[in-house]
């Protein structure tokens, strides 16, 4: 399906010089996340606030809602679009991600269960990588089944119905439990609001462990990217490289929904915009995704703080709003047959 | 597959209509019948005040009983129940026209997105207009529904109908369209923000008469002419130059059957919200019962979907009780693994 060869590879310096600007574009949206809100507060009282905080009302608001909620939209867009990047690479499927395939959903309804069970915040987490594990092989083996293996589409349908299924428990559970249903409302529409410092830290080493796992699975995803056979037949270990993909895809998944809730269609959009830029080498793909993912989804964010100002929308439907068209788009211009 | 099937040919003299079923078709419909009526009694019977079934069946029929019997029944029960009744018959025979439409076993209003335009379009209205009576909220189900089955129809299926490029559109779709809901969610004032989401679980929570009788007209017209166009699904199901060869008009069959799609399942989202696979699932149901052909298939279709939606209630009332499960939760839960066991079977 990706018909774009490695002949068409773009010089290091290049490559090297754009990560460099991402960076800079990174950090600038960063900023931007910090500056812009619902109460205007200039340039200088940010700077202030960051390096000589004195505890007024605008200094209290930057440091407590809009860094933290900045720097969340970085970390979770950076893991969802590397999360989105391995699970297309690996299953050679250009409408795959951990949301089409329902591992978002696997380990939101996970944390639903956590809170309904009554569990301690500090295990929500682990509930949420259970949720995604529990679904990504699921939905591997639903795609997998059947006379003719695994096969994209039969993966994105199965991840489809998966999805239908998971979110129908979702809702059940929520409605057993109004409190439940209370706590989580805005979450489970996928949203960066409300998250303080704390509630990043707790994860965010798993976070860097999925990345920096996945940056040291850039060279076996480009030779997994050119068909299993292939790469089998370069001396590839592909069940090795599988499962350590998957275990890094259930990371990013789990801890980005732990801490936003299941954002959709970063993961899906992120690789396409990247590949077209980039080529197909996943030693690049995957940091420029990282890059890429945060930029996207803090300006998501910014938008969905500004368009209905004072109030907000939930990032996730702003993601969905973009996102959703790109895979009908995907789906006409891929789908042949 | 099957030589020599005992067929029955039913002729009305006056009109020119005239059906072909399967000999089983007779008897798989009463036996149908019997199980939806029974349904819908213990459906009516259950609850925080139980009546015993003989006394239903009783007021149901105005024989006298306890005037409190009266009131349970005819005044909170029996409309939620025929509702269940309807919406299911008019799921199932949106899902049947859809998948003989499209040659696609996988193909259901609540897949490619028809279901999800139509909650769009209600929901839009429910908030914007709050003061609009519930009559008119099938008719813009309806709009949503064809809006939706339009924009499926020119972005999916027009160009060479690929089965599984409808549904991942279909799949996009729905993420727009429930996006946008959100979204209207969001903008809503908060009580009728609460009444949308009761009503977009899919579920006949609260239903009465006043949302019995703006349904039923849909289904007294679509129902009979979906029954009517069932021979025009048979030949178009050969594929389209043999249906033109043949001497139908595709282009205007299709259109009208797609009308009839969009105008049964968006009264039936108007009135319960997305029940979600029971168009996937009482067309396969019933197709294994009396075979492929439409004129047998549509009616046993239709009370398949009837006696579902009824049974999801009743489960979704008793398992949990007192508090309910909305029906849409237990057809969903019976209804995805369902669907991937057709893709299992059918790859």
């Amino acid at each position: 399906m990706q018909s774009s060869s490695l002949s068409d590879a773009r010089s290091p310096l290049l490559l090297g010089l754009g990560l460099v600007a991402g960076s800079g574009l990174l950090l600038g949206s960063l900023l931007l996340g910090i500056l812009l809100g619902a109460a205007d507060i200039d340039a200088t009282t940010v700077w202030q606030a960051i390096f000589q905080f004195d505890g007024s009302t605008e200094h209290l608001i930057i440091r407590t809602v809009r860094l933290p909620r900045a720097l969340l939209a970085v970390v979770v867009g950076a893991a969802l679009a590397a999360a989105g990047t391995i699970t297309q690479g690996l299953t050679r499927n250009p409408l795959a991600a951990p949301d089409i395939l329902g591992i978002n959903v696997g380990a939101s309804l996970a944390m639903v269960l956590a809170i309904f069970l009554g569990s301690d915040s500090r295990n929500y987490v682990w509930f949420a990588f259970g949720g995604a594990a529990i679904a990504a092989v699921t939905v591997y083996w639903l795609g997998s089944t059947g006379r003719q293996g695994l096969t994209p589409l039969k993966l994105v349908i199965a991840g489809a119905a998966l999805t239908a299924l998971l979110h129908s428990l979702t809702t059940a559970v929520l409605l057993l439990s109004q409190q439940t249903l209370e706590e989580i409302r805005f979450w489970l529409a996928g949203s960066l609001a409300g998250q303080e410092l704390a509630d990043l830290w707790p994860v965010l080493p798993y976070i860097t462990l999925g990345l920096a796992g996945s940056l040291a699975l850039g060279r076996q995803l480009t030779l997994m990217s050119l068909g299993e056979d292939v790469a089998q037949g370069l001396g590839l270990q592909t069940a090795g490289v599988k499962i350590a993909a998957a275990v890094v895809v259930v990371l990013l998944a789990g801890s980005a929904v732990a801490l936003a809730g299941p954002i959709g269609f970063v993961g899906l959009v992120v690789p396409h915009i990247i590949r077209i830029g980039v080529g197909m080498d996943y030693r690049w793909i995957l940091p420029y995704a990282m890059l890429v993912g945060g930029i996207l989804l803090s300006v998501a964010d910014i938008a969905a703080r500004l368009v209905i100002r004072p109030q907000e929308l939930p990032v996730g439907i702003m993601t969905a709003l973009i996102g959703a068209p790109f895979f009908i788009y995907l789906a006409r211009s891929r789908i042949k047959r | 597959m099957h030589p020599s099937k005992p067929w029955r040919s039913v002729r009305l003299q006056r009109f020119p209509i005239s059906f072909r079923v399967d000999q089983r078709v007779t008897g798989v419909l009463a036996i149908l019948i019997g199980v939806a009526s029974l349904a819908l009694v213990v459906n009516v019977s259950r609850g925080e005040y139980p009546v015993p079934l003989w006394a239903v069946v009783k007021t149901i029929f105005g024989l006298p009983t306890t005037s409190d019997y009266a009131f349970v029944v005819n005044t909170l029960r029996l409309p939620r129940a025929l509702i269940a009744l309807l919406v299911g018959m008019g799921l199932a025979t949106a899902g049947t026209i859809l998948q003989g439409l499209t040659r696609n076993p996988l193909a259901a209003p609540g897949i490619i997105g028809i279901n999800s335009g139509a909650s769009l379009v209600a929901v839009a209205f429910i908030v914007l207009w709050p003061g609009l009576p519930v009559g008119w909220l099938p008719l813009a189900a309806f709009v949503g529904a064809l809006l939706a089955a339009i924009a499926i129809y020119l972005l999916a299926w027009n160009q060479g109908s690929s089965p599984v490029r409808l549904i991942l559109v279909g799949v996009g779709l729905t993420a727009l369209t429930g996006a946008c809901t959100t979204l209207m969610i969001t903008f809503g004032n908060i009580y009728d923000v609460s009444q949308a989401l009761v009503w977009l679980t899919g579920s006949v929570y609260g239903r009465s008469w006043a949302n019995f009788w703006p349904l039923l007209p849909w289904m007294l017209l679509f129902l009979p002419l979906a029954l009517i166009l069932a021979r025009d699904l048979d030949t178009l199901n050969l594929g389209d130059g043999l249906a033109q060869g043949l001497g139908n008009r595709v282009e205007w069959t299709r259109s009208l059957l797609l009308l009839c799609t969009a105008a049964l399942s968006g009264s039936a989202v108007a009135t319960a919200g997305t029940i979600g696979f029971v168009g996937l699932m009482a067309p396969h149901l019933a197709r294994q019962l009396v075979g492929p052909s439409h004129a047998g298939l549509i009616p046993v279709a239709a009370l398949t979907g009837a006696c579902i939606v009824e049974l999801a209630d009743l489960v979704g009332r008793l398992l949990f009780a007192p508090i309910e499960l909305p029906c849409g939760i237990v057809t969903a839960v019976i209804g995805a693994p369902y669907f991937l066991w057709l893709l299992y079977r059918n790859a």
